[in-house]
């Protein structure tokens, strides 16, 4: 057989011809990945800075700073994914409105702009201050960061407050939207059963949430191990009870979507529940068990109103699970919807490439730029505050019912 | 170069293209054109498959750079479309040959903008087993994936009913692949075809993802989206699509709407006929004679 086939895809059943080579690979299932994470980081942020939600304060600014890093690596899956990079800027320049994905560009570069500024306005008095003590070089790259506005009066600062908040308040929105954009750019191809469907950009946009507070609670307890600083109980009973909310309407949103995928019983709904026992298994088992393990978790977690190491560590299992999750439900969509044939009469296996430029070793080196960079990020602009200026001994309560 | 290439290339006459057809008139073009076609695909049998392109990069780049004008052509006197009379196909794929032979479609199975597809239902059987030339048994009997053959895998067994669809870009009035488009780099000429600007298409395959009929693949080597343009560079000059010209039995009917005495406007007034997948709400400009509730 080898020697009459390039490459084989194994399907079973009848395909479309054009079908045997998948449109949309691993790249395309970490994009909305990697977007999700920025939209979930950057909700947490808002939690203190639009809501004034006290516990959120000490994460609030490595949230926004996770959310900006993460951000910068977004389109880069896109980039790599195309088959002509160079021309990806005529999707900006000429764009095709009837297209979801000609919005890219503005949306994504409306956010990033908002995530610099926003950064900007939160970190300046830091800036300014860094650019007086340090010396050498980089005080003046700290001069530089400035923009030459180093006036730090109190009157300036809440200025700077007042913008950083308002900032925050557009940027949820546009966070919304800018995940809700990217289920929407699988929801509405009608040509693709597993995909068509009114609930995609809700799913996406919820998931995305629990994905991005997941990263958050990992990262935070990294840190903070990394620092050797105490980790804020009141912070992580915070995170928790995002992560519940988020995990709970998550699990009953795609619930229902599988339930109505077979109460409908449209045509071709044996090929559905062919793909679900065969190529995604895997991918649907990893996603289930997760979801449930962060429910029963954070349920636990709730219920016996657990604070101190225990609900560290096990907040900890419940977000690394998540990101887990998570990642498996994308995969489940992306790669999914693709070996599920629009015939509908068949279903591919699809078997990623380990190198090359779609391969997952592209994929793997993308997932660690934002990890990298978020580690110089806050070594140039670091987020935490030291000291007990969050003021939790007075807090005394939660405040964020 | 691959060795396709240099095949054709020796086939090839030292006139630009559009010199040369002007030159021979149409029957004579055609004729040539089909004996370049078989000569071709003769001696890409002979060596190992290649994904390989009739028309080679300097062609590719004439066609860009000095692109024919057709003067005596307007786009708005016509409106094209194409009939498909399922009773009469005998599946032989000459049609998938001459399409990849004329529109230097990649030589191998993943790659199409024809194809025929093969519908069986055996004895006592309530729905029809599938297949297509690209079905690995196919091409395993074959010996090649560019020799366009079917198996005979059904002769010891007892069949009920069996027929060929051959597949097609449906040049759909309402074409998905034009909506999604990001850029506008295909869109609906006004005389029907849905046609791709290869010089600005950014190869984001949403195109693919969104046809429902599969009409449309990826070129890996140039980066861009692949799909049926009915022979453009044919019919504006008068010609027929290369898969029409080729069909030994008339299956695929060609021609313009506007003239009420077209093939095609016989086909379409004379007989039943129907379009695939109409509940996409495509409105697809192909139009099948014959076909069965199990054809997708």
């Amino acid at each position: 057989m080898e020697s009459v086939f390039h490459h084989v895809t194994p399907h079973i059943g009848f395909i479309y011809p054009n079908e045997s080579e998948l449109p949309w690979t691993q790249l395309i299932v970490i994009y909305p990945y990697i977007t999700g994470l920025v939209a979930g980081a950057f909700v947490v942020s808002s939690l203190h800075h639009v809501f004034n939600i006290k516990s959120f304060a000490p994460v609030s600014r490595f949230a926004l700073l996770t959310a900006l890093c993460f951000m910068f690596f977004a389109p880069s899956p896109l980039l790599f994914h195309l088959g002509q990079p160079t021309r990806a800027f005529n999707a900006v320049i000429t764009p095709h409105w009837t297209s979801a994905m000609a919005a890219f560009g503005y949306v994504a570069g409306f956010y990033l702009c908002l995530l610099i500024l926003e950064t900007w306005f939160a970190f300046r008095a830091d800036i300014v201050a860094m650019s007086k003590d340090r010396p050498g070089f980089m005080g003046k790259i700290y001069g530089w960061l400035t923009l030459g506005s180093d006036d730090v009066t109190p009157k300036a600062l809440a200025i700077d407050h007042k913008i950083a908040r308002i900032l925050s308040m557009i940027g949820i929105p546009a966070a919304c939207g800018l995940h809700g954009y990217v289920g929407f750019v699988f929801g509405s191809l009608k040509t693709r059963e597993w995909w068509s469907s009114d609930l995609m950009p809700v799913i996406f946009l919820l998931s995305a949430v629990g994905s991005g507070v997941g990263l958050l609670i990992v990262l935070y307890v990294i840190a903070s191990k990394f620092r050797k600083t105490p980790i804020i109980d009141e912070t992580m009973r915070g995170l928790l009870y995002v992560l519940f909310t988020a995990i709970t309407v998550v699990m009953v949103i795609e619930g229902l979507e599988l339930l109505e995928i077979f109460y409908k019983a449209r045509e071709g709904v044996e090929t559905v529940r062919e793909l679900i026992m065969g190529p995604i298994w895997a991918g649907m088992s990893i996603q289930w068990a997760m979801s449930f393990f962060v429910l029963a978790v954070t349920s636990t977690l709730l219920l016996y109103n657990v604070h101190g190491e225990k609900l560290v560590k096990w907040l900890f299992a419940a977000g690394l699970a998540m990101m887990v999750g998570v990642l498996a439900m994308r995969w489940n969509v992306v790669i999914g919807g693709q070996e599920l044939s629009k015939t509908m009469k068949g279903l591919l296996t699809y078997y990623p490439e380990v190198w090359g430029r779609e391969s997952l070793s592209v994929v793997a080196l993308i997932s660690i730029m934002p990890y990298l960079t978020l580690w110089l990020a806050t070594k140039l602009l670091p987020p935490w505050k030291d000291g007990e200026e969050y003021g939790f001994g007075a807090l005394g309560s939660h405040k964020h019912t | 170069m691959t060795k396709q290439d240099k095949a054709i290339k020796s086939q090839e006459v030292p006139m630009s293209r559009r010199g040369f057809l002007g030159f021979l008139g149409k029957g004579a073009a055609c004729t040539s054109a089909l004996a370049c076609t078989g000569a071709a695909v003769g001696s890409s049998l002979l060596s190992e498959p290649k994904r390989g392109f009739q028309q080679n990069e300097e062609q590719l780049a004439e066609s860009i750079n000095n692109p024919p004008k057709l003067e005596d052509y307007n786009w708005n006197d016509h409106s094209w479309a194409m009939g498909v009379d399922t009773d009469r196909c005998i599946g032989c794929l000459r049609c998938m040959e001459a399409c990849k032979m004329e529109n230097s479609v990649q030589m191998d199975a993943f790659h199409h903008r024809t194809w025929v597809e093969r519908y069986t239902y055996l004895e006592g059987s309530n729905t029809a087993i599938v297949d297509s030339q690209a079905d690995p048994k196919n091409i395993e009997n074959a010996g090649s994936e560019t020799r366009f053959r079917f198996d005979n895998r059904y002769k010891d067994v007892k069949v009920d009913k069996a027929f060929f669809v051959p597949k097609l870009c449906n040049q759909c009035e309402h074409p998905s692949c034009v909506q999604v488009c990001p850029t506008g780099a295909t869109f609906k000429a006004k005389d029907g075809p849905v046609l791709i600007d290869t010089t600005y298409c950014i190869g984001c395959q949403y195109c693919v993802q969104a046809c429902p009929y599969g009409a449309r693949s990826f070129n890996e080597v140039r980066g861009v989206a692949e799909k049926c343009n009915w022979c453009y560079h044919r019919i504006t000059k008068g010609l027929n699509p290369a898969c029409v010209e080729v069909c030994p039995t008339g299956t695929r009917i060609f021609g313009d709407r506007n003239d009420p005495e077209s093939p095609v406007s016989l086909f379409i007034k004379n007989n039943h006929v129907q379009v695939l997948k109409p509940e996409m709400g495509n409105a697809p400009n192909v139009f099948y004679k014959g076909t069965d509730k199990e054809v997708v």
